[in-house]
């Protein structure tokens, strides 16, 4: 039977999901609830996680020394390279093993998180290699679309018309003017992978994608729209309410690509305007006070809507045609 | 010590047969000239089944020593090689391999940094990690890339230590140079190395450790003292180990080596394989009656500062040779030589001589200019010469 949120909470209502109370992230933030989804997922599966984390608000606020609010095996190594070092972590159990070192009824989980920087930007090359090796790893990024640890500076993963300190809103420029890197296909370009998108907003879907992610055999990587409240401006309650709506926006279609054959998980029946997901946020309050604030968010109207109609057609397209 | 076995090898082949032998868990490299071949001969012994090694043929130097963190990490005697660039991208990672105290050891074929580019030798990227809190071991022939291959093994991981050791050797010169190796048998050195014993291993789920975590104002300077300190233990566990060598291999290793130094009055401190031609040198001035002597830099850190003051001590002159250069300050050795002489009672003179920069020639002229020099008494401690540059 499937994992639900009820079974969870029941097996974890007296047992530790590995990541303990009083870390320091932000009250609202979506890492930590992404962190325990994932981990709690493993542990119900009797996995053993061990953990790789990526510099990043997250790693920070979890770690101060000499305290830790890990009670699974956990590793920072710097920013960039946390799938590599995952990856050495997951060839050092295949060789221990192999040499009969370590117990053989241990199931253990790889786990490799990054914020969208160390995913997106500085850290995906180290993330390609690892993928194109074919790890046994589950790769999470928690995407709250900017550098968060160091204060609200752009990442190649936020959208147009947001304000950052190195991308701001200005008398000239309406904030960024790229588009987010689409960073699930370029996971899902790499062969014999599982990739997929989801939110604490729909727990079921994600607790689906993290079980079927984690028996996948070979690298597995979920990327979860996670919320920062402090630079999505916004409240503190609402952050799990913002990934639905970004849901039905279509800003953040879910699906998942396994081996090539994209299946999308969720189909509202009717959208909401993107507009919605734009004006619920004060990053882009400044954008909003532009002239040609209607112009950019119609642009990413109609960027939202081509994606969405492109992720039915390649449902439609790939339906029983893996790639191996 | 019956039924020697020679082998005629480069001194890339003998890193990667000492890594053959050691057989650690782990090897995670990238190519890069001319480190190229260790990875190579060590990617066909894993494709032939001859060890049982896991190895990531990873994406950039960065990862591998990322990847090479990780295995330690996770309990694993991991090992990798690299060369110039190649040490400078990984670079960052190597201060984290130090200071989570990971034995890692890594052969590092010294070459010229970038730019222009340059694939030959100098010590310029040894010399750019040598503040980084790894052990750093110097090579003056193939014979001692193999034997401080596998003497490196049991520093990184005497539990006093716990630090990363790199084992430099010259790039093509050593790296490329066909000599005789005296090799061990195979259960030799695996007995000498014996099994890595991990220290909070991330794969004992039973007891989860927290490796890398924030470490603000309140606790990393002791954090540091704790590396400082484990890297003065590195120096005393140095000989004990050397001597455990000498024991299966009649070979004796030690920080630094003396030849002809008992009476010699003009000495000459070198590191790598410039010790070789030297050596000649001093042979040949030593017939000539010439007091002259050489002391060869085994181990640069820890820096042996206690022998360089006992031999160097009221010699009358003392001319330093670097391939690698402090822009602004100066050269590398040099500077610590003339910093630990400070200190000695009968200061002598110091003369400092750069040479060899991207790959040119040492050659025997250029040594005995330099002895000539130090016997003329002509050397003044604030000046930089060179040797073989066209000026």
């Amino acid at each position: 039977m499937p994992l639900t949120m009820k079974k969870l909470a029941e097996i974890f209502t007296n047992r530790e999901t590995g990541l303990t109370q009083g870390h320091r992230m932000c009250p609202g933030c979506g890492a930590p609830m992404t962190v325990k989804i994932v981990l709690m997922v493993a542990k119900a599966l009797g996995y053993e996680p061990v953990i790789g984390f990526a510099t990043g608000c997250m790693e920070v606020s979890s770690t101060i020394f000499p305290y830790t609010s890990w009670s699974v095996p956990y590793i920072h190594n710097a920013f960039e390279n946390v799938a590599a070092t995952i990856s050495g972590v997951e060839i050092a159990y295949r060789a221990l093993k192999k040499a009969g070192k370590i117990p053989s009824d241990k199931k253990y989980a790889f786990i490799a998180f990054g914020g969208d920087g160390g995913t997106y930007d500085i850290g995906l090359q180290s993330l390609s290699g690892a993928l194109e090796r074919g790890h046994k790893m589950l790769y999470v990024l928690y995407d709250n679309e900017g550098y968060m640890n160091t204060g609200n500076q752009r990442s190649g993963s936020t959208p147009p018309g947001a304000d950052t300190t190195t991308a701001p809103v200005g008398k000239l420029l309406p904030g960024k003017i790229q588009l987010k890197k689409n960073i699930v296909e370029i996971v899902a370009g790499h062969e014999n992978v599982y990739a997929a998108t989801v939110t604490t907003g729909e727990p079921m879907d994600f607790i689906n994608k993290v079980e079927k992610a984690l028996q996948f055999d070979g690298p597995a990587f979920i990327a979860a729209l996670s919320p920062c409240v402090r630079y999505w401006r916004m409240d503190e309650s609402k952050s799990v309410d913002i990934t639905k709506l970004a849901v039905q926006t279509k800003y953040w279609p879910l699906y998942e690509v396994e081996r090539g054959v994209y299946r999308v998980t969720r189909k509202p029946t009717s959208f909401k305007p993107i507009a919605e997901f734009v004006k619920a946020q004060g990053r882009f309050r400044l954008l909003l006070q532009r002239p040609d604030a209607e112009q950019i968010i119609n642009e990413l109207q109609q960027y939202v809507d081509r994606r969405w109609e492109r992720l039915l057609a390649l449902e439609e397209a790939t339906k029983d045609k893996p790639i191996r | 010590m019956t039924g020697k076995k020679i082998l005629a090898i480069t001194g890339a082949e003998a890193a990667a047969y000492a890594m053959k032998q050691i057989e650690p868990d782990v090897v995670a490299a990238y190519p890069i000239t001319p480190q190229t071949p260790i990875v190579e001969y060590f990617a066909k012994y894993v494709a032939d089944g001859e060890v049982r090694t896991e190895m990531i043929p990873v994406e950039s130097e960065h990862s591998a020593m990322s990847a090479v963190v990780g295995a330690a990490a996770a309990g694993a005697r991991a090992m990798t090689a690299t060369s110039a660039q190649g040490l400078a991208l990984m670079l960052e990672i190597v201060y984290i391999a130090s200071s989570l105290r990971l034995p890692i050891v890594m052969g590092v074929v010294n070459r010229a940094l970038s730019a222009p580019i340059n694939i030959h030798c100098d010590h310029s990227d040894a010399m750019m990690a040598r503040d980084s809190g790894w052990i750093q071991l110097f090579c003056e022939d193939v014979q001692e890339v193999y034997d401080l291959t596998i003497l490196a093994v049991r520093l990184a991981e005497h539990e006093d230590v716990r630090l990363p050791v790199m084992v430099n050797q010259d790039g093509f010169i050593l790296s490329h140079g066909v000599e005789p190796v005296e090799v061990l048998p195979d259960e030799v050195v695996k007995k000498f190395v014996g099994e890595l014993k991990p220290i909070y291993p991330l794969l004992d789920t039973d007891h989860p450790v927290t490796y890398g975590p924030l470490d603000l104002y309140d606790y990393y300077f002791e954090h540091k003292r704790q590396q400082i300190e484990a890297m003065k233990n590195a120096y005393r566990v140095f000989p004990l180990i050397a001597e455990e060598f000498y024991k299966i291999s009649g070979r004796k290793y030690n920080y630094v080596e003396p030849y002809r130094m008992e009476d010699a009055e003009y000495v000459m401190v070198a590191l790598g394989s410039s010790n070789g031609t030297i050596k000649d040198v001093v042979d040949e001035l030593r017939e000539k009656g010439k007091k002259v002597g050489l002391l060869k830099i085994w181990m640069f850190r820890p820096f042996p500062k206690a022998e360089i003051q006992r031999y160097l001590t009221a010699r009358k002159a003392i001319v330093v040779l670097d391939r690698a250069v402090s822009f602004g300050a100066e050269a590398p050795l040099y500077e610590a030589v003339k910093s630990a002489l400070y200190e000695v009672a009968a200061r002598p003179l110091v003369g400092s001589f750069v040479y060899g920069l991207g790959g040119r020639d040492l050659k025997p002229e250029h040594v005995r200019y330099a002895f000539e020099r130090a016997m003329a008494l002509d050397l003044v401690a604030d000046k930089e010469e060179y040797l073989g540059l066209r000026e």
